[in-house]
């Protein structure tokens, strides 16, 4: 039962994704739809913690939304 | 099997109205910033350059520069450059060209109907249509280092009957 109301969850959500053409990503090409709205501090501050705990990894992935070449 | 016909034409019908090499442009019934129709049938016999464009992407900004050039030195020799605006909001592309002035048309009505007739892929993506209507050369994208392919293309064009 719980199986099933996890899937009809999932199912829920799919329709909510959906393709957009390269022209309608303007709002998220805005700064702040950027998943690390500071990418060069963010960077430098992960080669810290890197070199800090002898790991890395667990970050967000980089880049904006544009998608533009 | 009959899954495998339904795929096939799916993948078949898929790129239909893809804008490819070598085929007539698509017609985009476009319209200016002060409200002049452009219509790419009316350059017929020169060049045609179309660069789709937004405010918001960067490889724009800097293809701007080159596109000025471009109309500069070839705007004499035939060529027309149509830098078609895919803005959502009007305004951004106002704010845009009050700082970075263009030297060529620029449209902003009709441009969303048109991408899709070019089935753009990219942003910005160029096409350079010859003196037929016929699409010559696509480019995606802008980087400083294919700007003399580019203009090589453009001579090429302009150098032909």
């Amino acid at each position: 039962m719980q199986r099933f109301f996890y899937l009809l969850i999932c199912l829920l959500i799919l329709p909510g994704c959906t393709s957009i053409s390269p022209w309608e990503r303007g709002t998220l090409a805005k700064e702040h739809m950027s998943l690390e709205p500071t990418p060069i501090q963010d960077s430098l501050r992960s080669h810290q913690y890197g070199s800090r705990e002898a790991a890395s990894g667990g970050n967000s992935s980089s880049g904006g939304g544009c998608g533009c070449y | 099997m009959k899954k495998s016909l339904l795929l096939a034409a799916a993948l078949l019908t898929s790129n239909v109205n893809a804008a490819t090499v070598g085929e007539q442009a698509p017609h985009c019934a476009l319209t200016s910033l002060n409200n002049v129709p452009a219509h790419f049938h009316e350059y017929a016999g020169k060049v045609l350059y179309v660069d789709f464009w937004a405010s918001w992407c960067s490889s724009c900004l800097q293809s701007f520069p080159f596109l000025n050039q471009l109309a500069h030195e070839f705007g004499n020799q035939g060529l027309h450059i149509v830098g078609v605006n895919l803005d959502e909001q009007i305004d951004d592309a106002h704010a845009f060209l009050a700082h970075h002035p263009s030297k060529f048309t620029i449209t902003n009505h009709g441009g969303e109907q048109c991408a899709k007739s070019f089935n753009v892929e990219a942003m910005p993506s160029s096409y350079l249509i010859d003196k037929h209507g016929v699409i010559r050369y696509i480019h995606q994208g802008f980087r400083e280092g294919e700007t003399d392919e580019l203009k090589m293309q453009i001579a090429k064009l302009i150098a032909e009957k």
